[in-house]
Formats: structure tokens, C-alpha cells, sequence
């Protein structure tokens, strides 16, 4: 894998930290909003905390998409990536690991201090925690695509949402659901596995569908 | 046959038909001057050349291989500097050098980056962010890469578009260093320059 375009991503995210600071408030602030508007009922918050969780990443993450090609695109260096020597699916995994880190990351360490608002568990908020951290990486990836397919569009925000989102639904179902099998006494295990072969299948598809998007919308 | 040979190209944009039937060919040390008048089709022929788009018919043979089975190996011998330039405004000259010239599969150390743009006539300006440079120097920065490349043909759009004369004079110069060498250079352009070199075809897009 490219480690430098990595690098290159997180230097740059380093210069515009407010565009990163925006995704991370953007999720504390949805996730706080529930608690206080449907009131302190305890069972009720327990129920409904990893459905809200996730719902508020999968938002979080798609706020950011748009910029993960869009800047590269408008100044010419993505022109230069696609002729460059090195394999392009490399270099998008490159860019959407750095997206990961740059979005995904806050978010999971974000998540079990926003959990306790919602009186989940110490276990709960360990799976919580974990099914995130196996998540949050395929969003990043399904991401690429969608991102990669609307570049240069008019309205590809919009667009972007429509195309993504539905890609989302078997991670946010196997997600939220890690939970509350947990919390229901059945085990979280097998959740969690169909989240981490979501990763393996996105890791080896979506770099490769992410090249062939991005050829097709620069020709 | 030589080295590059693009054959009956046609460029097809939407319903307008910009170019057919272009034919040329460029062997070692020789220049490519492409002329045409505004939305003549340079910057798609170029683009062409580089493989970034598909011709509508005809092909584009890098030493009697179509370059689109090449790939990988046509792309680390050329070297394209297109309109945009590919300077981040929010990285440093000497940064945006470095990660370009990483990206074209050529990783240069600092000392060297330094002494390119120096060369460029960028010393002492190396550190700052691009957005702070003005457009010529922008432009500068980015056409430092070919200090440092090692690519045998440069495709270049408007190469010479917000440079002064000093830039001017240093790109020819430059050009006819790599030219000597045995390079190749494709480049369209609006200003008269003289570029010595063993010879220069002309192109005229209508």
C-alpha cells in the first residue's frame, strides 16, 4: 500500500483541522440531541442507544465523503494519479484508509464516552466500541465508490447520499444489531464476524471498483 | 518506426467532432509543437497522449505498443503538466515537490528538492504554503518536477502560460537540455519560443 499518500492525506487534514473537527461534532451532537429530546426514560435510551449510534456515524462518515477526491480533482492531481506508474487501486486504498483515520477513528473513540449518556452496559459499550471499529472502515471504502462515481457532478452531495446509503444498510443492521445481541444474553460473536468479513470483501472489492469509477468519470 | 506514433487519431467531444485523421511521429531528441486556435482540441490531444482519454478512433503506439496495453510501463516514461497544475495550496513548495515526484514512482530526499527549486529560481521560498506564491511561482513549483523526474517524454499544456521572461528563457534552456539528452517533448503553446532541436514538427489543429 501507498504509505505515502497516507501520509500526504493526514498532513493535509492536519492543515484543515476544522473540516475533521466538523465530522466529530457533527456525530457528538446528533448522538446528545436523542437523549434530550425523547426524555430520560433509562429502558427506553437503552434500547434505542446503538441503533442512534451508528445511524450517526453512517451520517458522519457521508458528511465527509465529498472532499475525499474532490480537491485532488479541481487542482489536477488526480489527472496525475491515474497516470501514475503505481497501481491506482493501491493508491485509493491509500486515500480511503486515510479518510478512516481521519473520520472513522474519532468517532469509534468518541462512541463509548456519548454510550454512557444512554446507560448502556460496560460490555454493551465494548461491543459498541468494537462493532465501530469493524464498521466504520467498510464505510469509508463503500464510500470511495460512490465518491469516486460522482466526481465533478453538479448536486454530487445529494447524489452521493442516494448511491451510498442503501450500500450501508447490512452494516448498520449487523452493527447495531452486535448490541443488542449482547445485551439480550445471546453473544455478540456472530455479528461481529459478519462485520469483519463485510471489511475483508470491501477491502479487496472496493479499491478495485473505486479505480474503474474514477477512470470512467475523468475520461 | 518510431518511438512515439500516434495514427488517423479522432477526437470526438459530445456531437462535435474536434480532430481526425492526426497523424505524427517523434523519435529521440526531436520537439512536437502543438498549434491551434482556442477549443481546437490541443488539451484532448494531449490528453490522448497521455492515456488519460481514449481516442474515438486511431491509436497511440509507444515503441510499436499501443500505449493502453502498456500501462504501468508507458506511464513511468512520461512525465504531463497539464492546466492544472497539481500544487496544493495547502502543503509547502517543497512538499508539494516531494509528493508529486513520489506519485510519478521517483522518490527524491529533501537535498534535492531544494536544489531543484533553487534552480527554479524559488530559493529562500521553499517552506512556504503555495496559497501565500503567486500564480508564476505556483506554476514554478510544479514545473520543477522536471528537474527531477528522469522521464523520457514530457507532455506539456501550456507550459509557459503566467511565467516571466527570466522563467521564460530558464524553460528553454531546460528544454533543450532534455532535448540534447535524447528526450522527447510534446508541448502546445500560444508564445513564439525557440527551441533548438534535432527537429521540430509542428502540428496544426483546425
Amino acid at each position: 500500500m501507498s504509505l505515502w499518500v497516507i501520509q500526504r492525506d493526514l498532513l493535509l487534514a492536519m492543515r484543515r483541522r476544522s473540516d475533521v473537527l466538523t465530522t466529530l461534532f457533527f456525530f457528538i451532537i446528533v448522538v446528545s440531541l436523542f437523549p434530550l429530546g425523547v426524555g430520560p426514560e433509562m429502558n427506553m435510551l437503552r434500547t434505542m442507544a446503538p441503533g442512534v449510534v451508528w445511524v450517526a456515524a453512517l451520517l458522519a462518515s457521508m458528511l465527509s465523503l465529498g472532499r475525499m477526491f474532490s480537491s485532488d480533482y479541481l487542482d489536477g492531481t488526480l489527472e496525475q494519479m491515474l497516470i501514475s506508474p503505481q497501481s491506482l487501486s493501491m493508491l485509493v486504498l491509500g486515500k480511503a484508509m486515510a479518510h478512516w483515520l481521519v473520520t472513522g477513528v474519532p468517532l469509534v473513540l468518541m462512541s463509548p464516552v456519548l454510550g454512557i449518556q444512554y446507560d448502556l452496559s460496560t460490555d454493551a459499550l465494548l461491543i459498541l466500541t468494537a462493532s465501530l471499529l469493524l464498521g466504520t472502515p467498510v464505510l469509508s471504502l463503500i464510500g470511495a465508490i460512490g465518491a469516486a462515481l460522482t466526481l465533478g457532478l453538479r448536486g454530487g452531495g445529494v447524489l452521493v447520499s442516494l448511491l451510498v446509503l442503501p450500500l450501508y444498510i447490512p452494516v448498520l443492521i449487523f452493527g447495531a444489531g452486535a448490541v443488542e445481541a449482547s445485551t439480550a444474553g445471546l453473544g455478540a460473536g456472530a455479528h461481529l464476524s459478519l462485520l469483519g468479513a463485510f471489511l475483508l470483501a470491501s477491502l479487496v472489492l472496493s479499491p478495485w471498483a473505486t479505480a474503474v469509477s474514477l477512470r470512467i468519470s475523468m475520461e | 518506426m518510431s518511438i512515439l506514433q500516434g495514427s488517423e487519431l479522432e477526437c470526438v467531444r459530445g456531437d462535435r467532432r474536434l480532430f481526425k485523421g492526426v497523424n505524427f511521429s517523434l523519435d529521440a531528441g526531436e520537439l512536437l509543437q502543438v498549434h491551434g486556435a482556442n477549443g481546437s482540441g490541443k488539451t484532448s490531444l494531449l490528453r490522448m497522449l497521455c492515456g488519460l482519454a481514449t481516442p474515438a478512433q486511431g491509436q497511440i503506439l509507444w515503441r510499436g505498443t499501443d500505449i493502453h496495453s502498456l500501462k504501468g510501463d508507458y506511464y513511468s516514461e512520461i512525465t504531463y503538466l497539464g492546466h492544472l497544475s497539481g500544487v496544493k495550496d495547502d502543503l509547502t513548495a517543497i512538499e508539494n515537490l516531494r509528493i508529486s515526484s513520489a506519485l510519478s514512482g521517483a522518490e527524491i530526499d529533501t537535498e534535492k528538492a531544494h536544489g531543484a527549486l533553487r534552480q527554479m529560481g524559488l530559493g529562500g521560498r521553499e517552506s512556504l504554503p503555495a496559497k501565500v506564491l503567486s500564480q508564476g511561482q505556483r506554476r514554478r513549483v510544479a514545473l520543477s518536477r522536471l528537474l527531477v523526474c528522469g522521464t523520457t517524454l514530457w507532455i506539456l499544456d501550456e507550459p509557459l502560460a503566467a511565467l516571466d521572461v527570466a522563467a521564460v528563457k530558464l524553460m528553454q534552456s531546460l528544454l533543450e537540455q532534455h532535448l540534447n539528452q535524447g528526450g522527447m517533448v510534446v508541448m502546445t503553446t500560444h508564445q513564439e519560443i525557440d527551441i533548438a532541436a534535432v527537429s521540430t514538427h509542428r502540428l496544426q489543429l483546425n
